[in-house]
């Protein structure tokens, strides 16, 4: 193969100097462009709003960097984003920490970054502080992204496992496992080809239609099932509150072509990370409402009532399966799952 | 692990009589499509065959005839159950 | 899914539970020797839907719990070695040696390791690293070890210099006969494996049913085949009788698949073979033959197994044998954990120990 000079990040790049710069409005501000980030003050200073602040971070590390369905720059900012969401917080801005490796293709961090720029723009939520890093050859993995995000949460939300009732209708969002699956069978030794894509998406919106339309105070709880899967997410809010719940196997969507790889690759959906979903408790009384809300949504179209959370032992979870017969569901125990988010 | 889903065939390379070619199918489920070696097979498929596969093996290419026995047998382990109930009923 | 939607409709498991409930007229113990047999009835929830008389026990049917603790220190100390790279499937990655050290402790501390999904892909690794000896880990029973002796084959035909097996290939009938032979262990009827029997053929049994009088039904995997084959279980106990029957026939014939037997007979011979909690079973291993030995680890690198303690208050080796449950083992759920597994049944995924912790209440 012919090699062609491509450019690449540099140790330069990182120093502060010149090249920082020029790394700083060629790709950054190039397609990050806003005013408070444009000002490149040392931190971004924004108006006061009414209400209580959510406040959340997530490092990304994903390999591979690109997959169908997005790329590590699309979790970066859904994922914050979602976090926020979970607790009922309106997203209101995003920082953005890069620390890439020395060599990496400059035209791959523009691709990234460009696609940080789409989806937060879609999302309406403004990059507005950043930093970034470079670090010697073998000394990261191509690009690890940090994004931090503020929230506004409204007076009289409170969202939180704890306020999980006995009783309250468990609801998924939609198809189960595609985010984990599409990044496994990317991975080196498993070559899997079909029609597998990652979801994710940003969720925020779906959240403020719920709370906007559903009566006062009964959304409870609300997780999104990133790794670990919705195995791992249902132990952790049947721990919080207490309680135990149980799932209906049939009633859980999974894309048939999820489920096929599912098959090929010995793993259980069930712990599958995803990146566009979230779990969803509701008092019964409003359950179906919040799932024709869910299902008039693009994200949530596929959206299903999957279990509900009942009396019995306190942090158990059970499945029902589809023979009828029932087995407990434990969190994920270090599979042999290469990181995928 | 033992794969219990058997795979169509939609290609085949190789021929039956040459080792030395490389005997690969590229076998499809639900859209999932992988390659699998057929050194090993019992018996040499067709395009629209399904395989069942181990370990990037296949080992054994289905028989629609045996499939259909195999579930008519169950069915009718399973119904005979109805027939028995409803004479019980009657009784 | 063709030929599995079919066989996983729930119209059809629903009757023939009932049916199986029907059948069984005296309390009966059935075996089971496959781990994907072992899976499908903890992820199916049928322990928790049959018959209070059926009492299921699992035997050693999965293959990396029943191999032996000095097996894996061996294991261990070829990946400690310059220029060697492990090839293997994921479930051995975890499973510690006597020392309590495993292949993932191996790997971080930069021995080389990979986990493959095909013998094969152990080839690709071979030119990618021509520097090194890539070790396959020949673990698994009948159905994995053609694939393998294929691999063997390839190698050879496509003069691979750098490529060797550690064969600890086991064969399933003689443990069986060696379990049938304790007196201490009662068992009625064997739910014989699926794709074992692909390659063996339903045959391999009839030495069990004429030497024993245990009643052998091949099964698939879907809870419906399970079931069927536990119908027939049942009713040839009830009857008093015994034969090798087949409810798996969309895979199962008599005689097996004969190209994989004579693959498997070119490669390798027959020989004495540890198993993990059953001691060495004579015939129950293979080994490479000499006309191959250039892809014998144990040749290439000059290994000697040397006998290995097992894990302190491991209950494995009984458990294997089906004489105990995981709840009898004074380390299961309180030091062997999934989070920290101890004995190799904890370890698997196939293993009864992690179904158990996994899926039973």
């Amino acid at each position: 193969m012919q090699s062609k000079s491509k450019k690449t990040i540099l140790l330069d790049h990182g120093s502060g100097g010149i090249a920082s710069q020029e790394l700083i409005s060629s790709i950054f501000l190039k397609h990050l462009d806003n005013c408070i980030l444009a000002a490149l003050e040392d931190s971004a200073v924004m108006d006061n709003h009414p209400g209580k602040l959510a406040f959340s971070t997530d490092s990304y590390v994903v390999d591979p960097i690109f997959f169908p369905g997005g790329d590590i720059g699309t979790l970066a900012v859904h994922g914050t984003i979602n976090d926020l969401a979970m607790r009922g917080a309106r997203p209101l801005c995003l920082s953005l920490g890069l620390i890439l490796e020395e060599g990496l293709d400059l035209d791959d961090l523009e691709r990234i970054i460009a696609s940080i720029a789409k989806c937060s723009k879609s999302a309406g939520v403004p990059i507005v502080t950043g930093d970034t890093k470079v670090v010697p050859k073998d000394k990261c993995d191509k690009i690890f992204i940090n994004t931090s995000g503020i929230g506004i949460v409204a007076e009289g939300v409170e969202i939180s496992s704890t306020m999980a009732k006995d009783g309250d209708m468990i609801l998924l969002s939609g198809s189960m496992g595609d985010h984990g699956i599409t990044i496994m069978t990317r991975r080196a030794g498993l070559t899997l080809d079909g029609n597998l894509a990652s979801d994710s998406a940003a969720l925020h919106e779906l959240v403020a239609l719920l709370l906007d339309k559903l009566s006062p105070g009964t959304l409870h709880a609300l997780r999104d099932p990133t790794r670990g899967g919705v195995a791992t997410s249902l132990n952790e809010i049947a721990a919080a509150v207490g309680l135990a719940v149980e799932i209906d196997d049939l009633a859980i969507p999974v894309k048939t072509e999820v489920r096929a790889a599912c098959e090929i690759m010995g793993l259980d959906p069930l712990y599958l990370a995803n990146e566009g979903k979230c779990l969803a408790l509701v008092a019964p009384g409003q359950a179906v409402e919040a799932l024709r809300l869910m299902q008039s949504t693009a994200v949530g179209r596929n959206a299903a009532i999957i279990g509900s959370l009942k009396a019995g032992k306190a942090g158990q979870v059970i499945l029902r399966t589809s023979i009828g017969g029932s087995r407990i569901i434990t969190p994920l125990h270090g599979e042999p799952l290469p990181r995928i988010c | 692990m033992c794969l219990a889903v058997p795979m169509k065939v939609i290609e085949i390379h190789g021929s039956p009589d040459d080792f030395l070619s490389g005997q690969i199918a590229v076998v499809d489920v639900d859209g999932i499509r992988k390659e699998t070696r057929l050194d090993i097979v019992d018996r040499w498929p067709d395009i629209g065959d399904y395989l069942i596969i181990h370990a990037g093996f296949a080992i054994h290419t289905l028989d629609p005839k045996e499939a259909e026995t195999n579930i008519r047998l169950m069915r009718e382990m399973a119904e005979k159950v109805e027939t028995i109930e409803s004479s019980s009923n009657r009784l | 899914m063709k030929y599995v939607d079919e066989f996983r409709d729930s119209t059809l498991a629903e009757p023939l539970l009932e049916e199986l409930h029907r059948a069984v007229s005296r309390p009966f113990r059935v075996m089971e020797v496959c781990g994907t047999h072992t899976m499908s009835i903890f992820r199916s929830g049928l322990r928790t839907l049959l018959p209070k008389g059926i009492e299921l026990i699992s035997g050693p049917g999965c293959p990396v719990c029943v191999t032996s603790a000095s097996h894996i220190d061996t294991i261990l100390a070829m990946a400690e070695r310059k220029n060697v790279r492990i090839a293997l499937f994921g479930d051995l990655f975890r499973v510690p040696g006597s020392t309590g050290l495993s292949l993932a402790h191996a790997s971080s501390q930069g021995a080389g390791v990979d986990i493959v999904y095909s013998p094969m892909d152990s080839l690709k690794l071979a030119s990618k690293y021509p520097e090194d000896l890539i070790v396959f880990l020949g673990v698994g029973f009948e159905t994995t070890t053609p694939g393998i002796a294929a691999t063997i084959m390839a190698a050879k035909n496509s003069n691979v210099d750098n490529f060797a097996v550690f064969s600890t290939h086991k064969v399933m009938p003689p443990p069986l006969l060696a379990l049938l032979d304790d007196p201490e262990l009662q068992i009625h009827g064997l739910l014989c494996p699926g794709h074992v029997s692909t390659i063996i053929g339903a045959c391999a049994y009839q030495p069990l049913v004429d030497q024993y009088g245990l009643a052998c039904v091949v099964g698939g995997f879907e809870p419906a085949d399970i079931l069927q084959a536990l119908i027939m279980l049942a009713r040839q106990i009830d009857r008093g009788e015994a034969c090798v029957e087949n409810a798996y026939i969309r895979a199962v014939q008599w005689q097996g698949n004969s190209r994989a037997q004579q693959m498997v007979n070119e490669i390798f011979k027959p020989v004495d073979m540890e198993w993990r909690g059953l001691g060495v079973i004579p015939e129950s291993g293979l080994a490479i033959r000499e006309e191959y030995e250039f892809f014998d680890a144990e040749k290439r690198l000059n290994i000697t197994l040397r006998p290995a303690k097992e894990p302190k208050g491991c209950r494995c080796g009984e458990i294997l044998k089906g004489k105990e449950l995981p709840s009898q083992c004074p380390l299961f759920g309180k030091r062997c954990t999934l989070g920290n597994p101890i004995g190799p049944c904890m370890v698997s995924s196939e293993g009864t120990c992690a179904a158990f912790y996994k899926y039973a209440e």
